[in-house]
């Protein structure tokens, strides 16, 4: 933290290259930032487009629309393009962002690596949408590639998918280690690590997990690889493997994985809930601690998603009273977002509506998480609609909610203009209510046994399905709404203050209103850093 | 460059080469797999993308560092990004030894009846759960995947070829960190006879590793000799690619040391190396111990 005063020094002094190629061989942590998120946008769309085609089919009982190994094969890539294609490169879109701005650094740590951790995601989205057009069509073995039904089971296109499963590791590995790299290392250096806005310490944790986890992923997805066409048998008892231990080894993976997309999303929360309510954030350092907290529980609850599988009882017990823990730091995330708001002026601009919206229906979800996490009520949950409704609301009020809030909240930081807030405001309402007519009735027709994964149902799940697929195609429109009202922004918007928000604090608000391209050329001083700090 | 402004490199063709390079490399193997005619010759033609794209990366970098473009900033950069791309590594390996320990300790003892004692008849006549000798009971079985299991005549002694590159990989992260004294103390010549002496000992490490391999094979022990032939290779095949390309990173910065990159107080290129080194070293430890001879 010794060095850095006086200018930025690199080839393009003046701004961008023009033309295409400047998107090609950006090393600016705006333009990938922009990247990421159109990327992420895109995907949306299309896994949306997946979601909408599941819902008509869901409709009515009966087959309707799609022949069933179809339907299959939209569950299991709707799954893989919301989680690896749009959520988790929303966030690092969101990271290479702000990221750099909140630290006071002009840039991130290894910019070259960045752009290739983000130009590798074309490419695995394209192989894995490849699949679409293979003889047996794309997988369709639920987006945990539970083994056999990916190894033995599972069409020619598993092997490109599994291929896709490794770039996308690629990439989120290089991201995370640029994350750490620029969290630790660009920070202005007057800024103490409890002086870090909590974006970025969720940021850093979350990259923590990236590091442990993805490259486990790498290493299941590579035994599938060799089961299926070298012989090997890690999950094969003839040969003394054990489908099991892919279940362990996926979801030793896959339980960090879950607060790879929240934490951030925490992260987010933690800044617009104060900025509206014009207070400081309540209890800055428990904050962390919680986010901390709730990383290392993340590594040693895994088997809580294998409750039916089997397993000893004291296995059982040990990741039921371990996932209860998690409720504990979680509590004291939500507490304090109540404490924060708790007498404050509060206005309710878009950002905090999603914003507030996100408190209640994360909540929600992640009580309904408790819920599945009691091993013994589990055996009646598990594989029901009662678990995609909960992690639904998670993922979709929780993580993507917080990405929309986000975007609304530091648009005009990117574009320098102010997006219409009428139609925002219309937009969240017509988002919150359609998501819960989609979601909350899943509870019911899993309570009432109905199971996930099935394009077919029993005549009593009727009503709940037509309501939860209304509720659906609203949702899904919302979307039209929203890329309107970011590109009327972008062109159209009304010039924006440097500091739009009353109650906003943190270094990127003292860059001018649409940020320069490079965000820092000088370090911020003490002065600045206290005064714009979350934790004062 | 100043110590007092920040750096931002210039923007470059390499990683969009890379993706295409990593992307072509996948695709080929995937229709190798698949019976096409034309799936190694892709293969081929993404690797050789990669070499080019890493070549040129590399080159360019190498370049802006002895042109004194970077400074100490940049520097603690790099330690920070391969430090922790080590750990993704270690998190690799990691989930191979996880499946090692998981057959060992509970599904091949649950094959064999333990805890339960009603699975084991359902299977096959005399069927006894042995580590090694998995595949020994299993004579004429098929795996799920269709092929024929491979039953080895003879068991992987730890205390031959094993044990003696266990002794070459240790005296080689021995030979490094002289190496590395040496370049502080700035005595090239030294520099240069000690990596020499390491690369020397990684590429016999490399060679025993084929030969027991040819003994191994020759023996019937194979890919599809079970769960024991499955984590016998893939562990110890993926530390012997580490090992690999640790040679050639070695190779590299010997290259560079006689060209005069380094400096005794500058000198990451050949650090960061040192490190991945000694990684492949402990890796290897852990295999001795739990592949070999445990």
């Amino acid at each position: 933290m010794t060095t850095a005063t006086a200018t930025a020094h690199t080839d393009d002094h003046h701004g961008p290259e023009k033309g295409l190629m400047r998107w090609i061989k950006t090393t600016n942590h705006k333009d990938i930032g922009s990247l990421y998120l159109w990327f992420a946008f895109t995907m949306v769309l299309i896994g949306g487009a997946m979601a909408m085609v599941i819902r008509m089919e869901l409709f009515q009982p009966g087959m309707q629309l799609i022949d069933p190994q179809f339907f299959n094969q939209m569950t299991t890539m709707h799954g893989l393009i919301m989680v690896f294609g749009a959520i988790m490169p929303a966030f690092v879109g969101l990271g290479n962002w702000l990221i750099p701005m909140m630290i006071g650094a002009p840039d991130m740590a290894l910019p070259r690596m960045n752009n290739w951790s983000f130009w590798i995601l074309p490419f695995a989205g394209g192989i894995l949408l490849s699949t679409f057009f293979m003889e047996g069509g794309a997988p369709a073995f639920g987006w945990t590639f539970y083994a056999p039904l990916s190894t033995t089971f599972a069409p020619d296109s598993t092997d490109f998918f599994i291929f896709a499963v490794h770039l996308l590791g690629f990439s989120s590995i290089m991201g995370a280690i640029n994350i750490i790299a620029t969290v630790l290392n660009m920070r202005a250096p007057e800024m103490k690590l409890m002086d870090m806005p909590l974006f970025v310490w969720t940021w850093l944790i979350t990259s923590f997990l990236l590091i442990g986890a993805m490259p486990v992923l790498a290493g299941a997805v590579t035994m599938m690889l060799t089961d299926r066409n070298f012989g090997t048998t890690f999950f094969d008892a003839t040969g003394g493997g054990d489908p099991v231990l892919f279940q362990h080894i996926f979801w030793f993976f896959g339980h960090p994985e879950v607060y790879i997309m929240i934490l951030p999303a925490f992260g987010v929360i933690s800044h617009i809930v104060p900025t509206f309510a014009r207070k400081p954030l309540f209890g800055y350092s428990s904050m962390v601690y919680a986010a901390a907290s709730i990383a290392f529980l993340s590594y040693i609850v895994w088997a809580h998603h294998m409750f039916s599988t089997g397993m000893p009882v004291a296995g059982e017990l040990y990741f039921m009273y371990a996932t209860m823990l998690i409720a504990v730091p979680t509590g004291v995330k939500v507490f304090n977002w109540v404490s924060t708001m708790w007498r404050g002026s509060m206005t309710f601009e878009a950002p905090m509506l999603w914003a507030i919206s996100f408190v209640f229906l994360f909540m929600i979800g992640g009580f309904s998480g408790l819920m599945v996490g009691i091993a013994p009520a589990d055996i009646q949950y598990h594989d029901t609609y009662f678990v995609v409704a909960h992690f639904h609301y998670v993922l979709v009020t929780g993580a993507l909610w917080s990405i929309i809030a986000a975007t609304f909240y530091w648009l005009p930081k990117w574009t320098g203009k102010m997006y219409n807030e009428t139609l925002a405001k219309v937009h969240f309402w017509w988002a919150v209510i359609s998501v819960n007519v989609l979601f909350f009735p899943q509870h019911f027709l899993g309570l009432a046994g109905m199971p996930r994964r099935i394009p077919d149902y029993s005549l009593q799940f009727a009503d709940f399905n037509m309501i939860s697929s209304i509720g659906g195609f609203a949702f899904g429109a919302s979307f039209i709404l929203f890329t309107y009202i970011v590109i009327d922004c972008i062109r159209n918007g009304k010039p924006a203050d440097a500091r739009p928000w009353e109650g906003a604090k943190g270094l990127e608000w003292t860059l001018e209103p649409k940020a320069q391209y490079h965000s820092f050329n000088t370090p911020p001083t003490r002065a600045l850093i206290e005064k714009e700090s979350q934790n004062s | 460059m100043n110590e007092q402004e920040y750096y931002v490199p210039s923007g470059t063709y390499w990683p969009i080469i890379g993706s295409i390079g990593v992307a072509t490399l996948f695709v080929g193997f995937a229709n190798q797999m698949h019976g096409a005619s034309w799936g190694g010759s892709i293969m081929a033609l993404g690797f050789a993308i990669l070499v080019f794209m890493m070549f040129g990366w590399f080159s360019q970098v190498v370049k802006e560092s002895t042109s004194g473009m970077y400074n100490s900033q940049v520097d603690r950069s790099f330690r920070w990004g391969m430090s922790w791309f080590i750990f993704s590594e270690v998190m690799f390996f990691a989930a191979f030894f996880a499946a090692l320990f998981y057959a060992r300790q509970l599904s091949v003892p649950w094959l064999g009846g333990a805890d339960n004692n009603m699975f084991t008849p359902e299977l096959w006549d005399g069927f006894r759960a042995t580590w090694q000798q998995i595949a020994f009971n299993t004579p004429g079985a098929t795996l799920q995947s269709g092929t024929a299991v491979s039953v080895p005549t003879q068991l992987v002694d730890a205390w031959g070829l094993p044990a003696l590159n266990t002794a070459l990989l240790l005296l080689s992260g021995v030979t490094l960190t002289f190496a590395h004294h040496a370049l502080r103390a700035g005595h090239r010549n030294k520099i240069i006879s000690w990596l020499v002496a390491t690369i020397v000992l990684g590429v016999l490490f490399l060679g025993f590793q084929i030969t027991e391999y040819g003994h191994a094979y020759h023996d019937g022990l194979k890919l599809t000799s079970g769960i024991y032939g499955s984590t016998f290779y893939m562990l110890t095949g993926f530390h012997g690619f580490h090992v690999t390309v640790g040679v050639l990173m070695l190779t590299v910065i010997l290259y560079r040391v006689q060209k005069g990159h380094f400096s005794a107080d500058n000198h990451f290129g050949f650090e960061g190396v040192a490190w991945y080194w000694h990684f492949v070293d402990v890796v290897w430890l852990g295999l001795f111990i739990f592949v070999y001879w445990l």
